[in-house]
């Protein structure tokens, strides 16, 4: 369980840390080294080097305004979870934080980090996804923005280059007549869910739904985000609409076995969180709806 | 009056040192040593047709590296089979480094030594094995099937078949009201200490000494083996236990090939050697436990009471049988509880696959046996219709037939027969203590609220406590303070705590001067080991006699100096004096300085002993049948086991769309003998409820028709977190002394754990109404009963 051997460096500036990864195409970032540093352990991965940014400055900040919520490349999930304006501003990033890992993985992981790490079956690629945020992302040739939607291509591949750096990430505020929710079911408290769930439900003055959206980890080799807006087309939400919602999300994913669960018993979770997220969306749609009133 | 220590919750002496990161463990010691890194088998089961370690000496910082070839004498040949047992016709154990073939994944092939592991494991890479990959056999039912063989030369894959009976079982059965037929399964677990194996050896060229620290339970079997093997009289190899994070019974087995080839490089570099094992080396290369496959046969009459009783199961030894048939031999006998089934057969199978060895793990077999008595229970509770309380109390050996003989031998080679224990009584306190009778109330509330609850019982009897014996050693300082020592290892346990009270009370000295060393072949080189809850009964017992002797001593010494008797003489917080009389006293490091007739003074205190302040110049200074200095030494060997025993329930919630099981309530009754520290036994109950829920709901060794564990490492083995162990574990004690030792102790180190399988299973079959025949239980594996069920409702009886 010792890593193979790499180089190692510690710029001090985003250029010298581009720099040296374009020098290498073999370089891996080191951020909160929370997947990557066990990846190294059991030689699972062997970069030739690693391009540690935590000495980069102004890569920590969460920033807030009414259009979203930035997270720096360097903050941890932590500090994100503990921020108030960011839970205000889109609570699902908090509501979806809270089931990342454990208080330990949370204080030195990087939101960012496991963005780009590209896990199907982790919580906030799929959170990024579903509320259509994006990820700015830095190399030697410039600065691009990769909208979520394009971002994740396959298990653990994302189209972020390897001279790239993901120096920030962009939720987008949650829209006044819209609620959220999220759940997950994993074997043991902060494991990685056996699936989980969530979803953006959006209303009317008149409280008729206008949009059902959800999106789902651990059910799909990819983050996977499923329009339910059809099985609410009366504009109500009733056991009969939650059942049709959870077919036409079983359409469209395709869970796996694996040691923990077999495959029927992922899709059996996927329609009962979709029912019981897309319940929980629309209560919190219709609070705030009421709590604005 | 010394207030007494025996019985009080004294705060461990361990955990402040401990839990401050200041334990020293094998890893600890000597920063500067060579580290050992291991290639193990990739396959399951090949032969090795070409090794090439050519590339590995060109890696700066590899100073060695070895495979079979370059082993000599004792080294070359198969590791030891620790246990014999005339049934294990077909016993097999592995080479230190394989020679030809290889049995499973993970098995040692090659070691390399470098300056660190890093380099080391970059050496290991390096190596070249060219293999004829063979055929696996994996699972139990491929094993039987003996289509494959593991070894060439074992038909049916079967190391040993073992058959015990008392009465006449099957006409038993066949005569019986009743009858039923169960088949059962218990898959696979392990101990996971927290610190893996470890090793470290230094050869002194100088005084050609070997010493060998390791993570051990018996530091002076390690001696024996490394003594054996390397071709060193035992007198020049010293053994040392340091602290030992963990060890559930894993490192009992020994010597692991590393202990043996750690010593063996030291020697020939000439430098200190350590093998630090990893986690994953650990999933893959120590041992594990548990898996059976069970057929029970039962017959009994209307009030479920067991007339005949036939079980046959078939025990997963692994590739190889270094200990013996130790776990199932213990299955087979300690399967019976706290019943009394008047006729019993048992037959078992202890087959090879291609996985990794089986030994003992915490519960060691029992808590298999346990799980195929209890589900027997509660299948005739459910038969009859009857609560599975009394189905239980019908089948009691009652408090008046102890001693009780099963008429059958146990794994000491003894007979098993029941020392002392209340089995109504404890039933009596876990119904109580769990509210068992109101539960039906607390079901019907629940259902009105669309919840599924469920309650499970089960019973255990373990032995424990087995010999052959253990030593204990008590010497008194001139300063006053007490050392002692004993040969057996600690890995935990807190024994510094318990024996130091009970140590303090024998001899009436205050507990903080009472030191205890363990597992030092320096210090005991005549010791077991640490293992079956024997560390308090075996040591326990021997360290009081050892202090009662130090005590007799102390009395006859202070008897002549303050000229009256011994009987007239009290021990109060480390100072000698006469009853009723406080004023003449003598405190107890003068009797030290007495008791040492000296020629040199080497300070003021010493002075009382010298040649021409103190004797008789008639007499010899010491006496004839007398030693100098103030020690006491004893050995404890007792003539079978004792027999702890405990009764858990657990209350279930079962998620009925997600099938997800939570734990409501968990209750223990459990009956130890007398307990020495109540707040050692509740964390020993504590820790094994903990290790028993993994195993019933978590844990399990996913191996794949290939033989390649799928889930060797914490990310898939899922050990239980402290959020899905019991926040609260209700526990009543109940003490029946053992008649078998000088303190009336019985173990308690195994007892948490061995029940659960047998508990949980009971527990979410009451809440689902269908039989759970196979553990451990995940929610996915409950959702498919659940279909599976709901089918067959469906279908009707007759489908």
């Amino acid at each position: 369980m010792k890593p193979a051997p790499f180089s190692y460096s510690r710029p001090t500036t985003l250029d010298e840390a581009l720099a040296s990864l374009a020098a290498d195409p073999d370089a891996k970032v080191l951020a909160g080294g929370q997947s990557l540093v066990p990846l190294l352990s059991m030689r699972l991965a062997a970069p030739s080097a690693l391009v540690d940014i935590n000495a980069v400055p102004d890569l920590d900040h969460v920033r807030t305004d009414e259009k979203g919520v930035r997270v720096g490349a360097l903050a941890r999930h932590a500090a994100v979870l503990a921020d108030p304006e960011a839970r205000r501003v889109q609570p699902l990033v908090s509501l979806a934080l809270q089931r990342v890992a454990h208080p330990t993985i949370r204080n030195r992981g990087t939101t960012v980090g496991s963005l780009v790490h590209a896990d199907a079956s982790a919580e906030m690629p799929v959170v990024l996804v579903l509320l259509g945020g994006s990820i700015t992302a830095a190399s030697v040739a410039g600065t691009r923005t990769i909208e979520a939607a394009d971002l994740y291509v396959g298990p653990l591949e994302s189209t972020l280059r390897h001279d790239e750096i993901a120096t920030e990430a962009f939720f987008p505020a949650l829209p006044g007549d819209a609620g959220v929710a999220f759940d997950e079911i994993a074997r043991r408290h902060g494991d990685y869910a056996l699936c989980g769930v969530a979803a953006v439900v959006r209303a009317d003055e008149a409280g008729s739904i206008t949009s059902v959206r959800a999106g789902y980890l651990s059910v799909s080799d990819l983050p996977t985000v499923v329009d339910l807006s059809e099985a609410f087309a009366a504009g109500t939400l009733d056991d009969a609409s939650l059942d049709a919602a959870a077919d036409l999300a079983l359409a469209s994913l395709d869970p796996a076995a694996d040691i923990h669960a077999t495959a029927d018993y992922r899709a059996h979770l996927a329609r009962v969180l979709t029912k019981r997220v897309v319940r929980q969306a629309h209560d919190d749609c219709t609070a705030r709806r009421e709590g604005d009133a | 009056m010394t207030t007494k220590l025996f019985g009080q919750a004294v705060q461990r002496v361990e955990d402040d040192r401990l839990l401050r990161g200041q334990g020293q463990y094998t890893d600890d010691l000597m920063p500067g040593a060579l580290h050992a890194a291991v290639l193990r088998s990739p396959h399951a089961h090949a032969r090795i047709l070409a090794i090439d370690v050519d590339a590995v000496l060109d890696v700066e910082g590899v100073v060695a590296v070895y495979t079979h070839e370059d082993l000599v004498g004792a080294m070359a040949e198969p590791l030891p089979l620790l246990i014999p047992h005339p049934t294990l016709t077909h016993g097999r154990t592995q080479y230190a480094l394989a020679r030809d073939e290889i049995n499973y994944v993970g098995e040692a092939i090659a070691m390399v030594v470098a300056v660190d592991r890093y380099v080391a494991e970059d050496a290991v890479d390096r190596i070249r094995v060219d293999y004829d990959v063979l055929p696996p056999v994996v699972g139990i039912e491929n094993a039987r099937d003996g289509d494959l063989l593991v070894h060439d030369d074992v038909p049916g894959n079967r190391a040993a078949r073992m058959e015990q009976q008392v009465g006449d079982a099957e006409a038993a059965i066949a005569a019986a009201p009743h009858r039923l037929s169960l088949d059962l399964q218990v898959e696979r677990s392990a101990c996971m200490p927290m610190e893996g194996r470890a090793t470290l050896a230094r050869w002194d060229t100088d005084s050609r000494r070997m010493q060998v620290w390791t993570s051990t339970q018996t530091s002076t079997g390690v001696r024996a083996a490394v003594a054996s093997k390397l071709g060193l009289d035992l007198g020049q190899v010293d053994v040392i236990t340091p602290d030992v994070g963990g060890g559930f019974g894993v490192k009992i087995v020994h010597p692991w090939p590393e202990e043996l080839l750690v010593p063996m490089a030291a020697r020939a570099l000439g430098r200190p050697v350590k093998f630090i094992e990893d986690r994953r080396e650990h999933f893959i290369s120590s041992a594990h436990e548990r898996g059976q496959l069970q057929h029970v046969d039962v017959g009994f009459d209307d009030d479920g009471r067991l007339l005949g009783l036939s079980v046959q199961f078939w025990h997963d030894n692994g590739a190889y049988t270094p200990y013996g048939l130790i776990v199932p031999i213990i299955t087979s006998t300690q399967l019976l509880g706290p019943y009394k089934p008047d006729n019993y057969k048992v037959v078992f199978d202890s087959l090879y696959t291609n996985t990794v060895i089986v030994t003992p793990y915490r519960g060691a077999g029992r808590p298999q046996g346990v799980y195929a008595m209890e589900r027997t229970m509660d299948a005739i509770a459910a038969y009859l219709g009857k609560d599975r309380t009394e189905v239980r109390a019908a089948n009691f050996i009652q408090p008046d037939e102890f001693p009780y003989d099963h008429g059958l031998l146990f794994q000491d080679g003894r007979p098993l027969i029941y020392d002392s224990g209340d089995y109504p009584a404890s039933l009596e306190k876990l119904k109580a203590l769990v509210d068992w009778d109101d539960f039906e109330r607390i079901r019907d509330e629940a259902r009105a609220e669309g919840r599924k609850v469920g309650i499970g019982i089960a019973c255990y009897v373990e032995g424990t406590g087995v010999g052959p014996y253990e030593g204990g050693h008590v010497h008194v300082e001139t300063s006053g303070k007490v050392k002692v020592s004993t040969g057996l290892t600690s890995q935990g346990q807190g024994h510094q705590t318990a024996f130091a009270q009970i140590v303090a009370d024998e001899l009436g000295v205050p507990f903080e001067d009472v030191e205890v060393v363990t597992g030092d072949t320096r210090r005991s080189p005549y010791s077991v080991g640490t293992f079956a809850s024997r560390a308090a009964v075996m040591s326990g017992s021997a360290i009081a006699l050892a202090a009662r002797k130090t005590r007799e001593k102390v009395l006859r010494i202070a008897a002549d100096a303050l000229e009256t008797t011994p009987e007239d003489l009290e021990i109060v917080n480390g100072v000698v004096q006469v009853k009723g009389a406080p004023g003449s006293r003598i405190e107890l490091g003068t009797i030290a300085v007495l008791s040492n007739p000296l020629r040199y003074a080497f300070d003021e205190a010493s002075k009382a002993a010298t040649q021409f302040v103190v004797g008789d110049p008639s007499k010899p200074p010491v006496a004839e049948d007398d030693e100098p200095g103030l020690e006491g030494k004893d050995f404890y060997s007792p003539p079978r086991s004792t027999f702890a025993n405990g009764m858990h329930a657990v209350v279930v919630e079962t998620d009925p769309e997600t099938a997800e099981i939570t734990i409501l309530r968990y209750a223990v009754v459990h009956d130890c003998g007398n307990l020495i520290n109540p707040l050692i036994v509740e964390g020993q109950v504590h820790g094994g409820v903990a290790q028993g829920v993994g195993g019933a709901l978590y844990e399990r060794m996913a191996y794949n028709e290939h033989g390649q564990l799928e889930n060797a490492s914490f990310m898939d083995f899922l050990m239980p977190y402290v959020s899905e162990v019991p926040k609260r574990i209700e526990i009543d004690h109940l003490e029946t002394p053992s008649p078998l030792n000088p303190l009336g102790l019985k173990g308690a180190g195994e007892a948490g754990v061995i029940p659960s399988a047998a508990v949980f299973a009971s527990a979410i079959e009451d809440a689902e109404g269908f039989p759970i025949t196979s553990m451990p239980i995940s929610p996915s594996e409950l959702f498919a009963l659940r279909l599976h069920h709901e089918q067959k409702l469906q279908e009707g009886p007759h489908a």
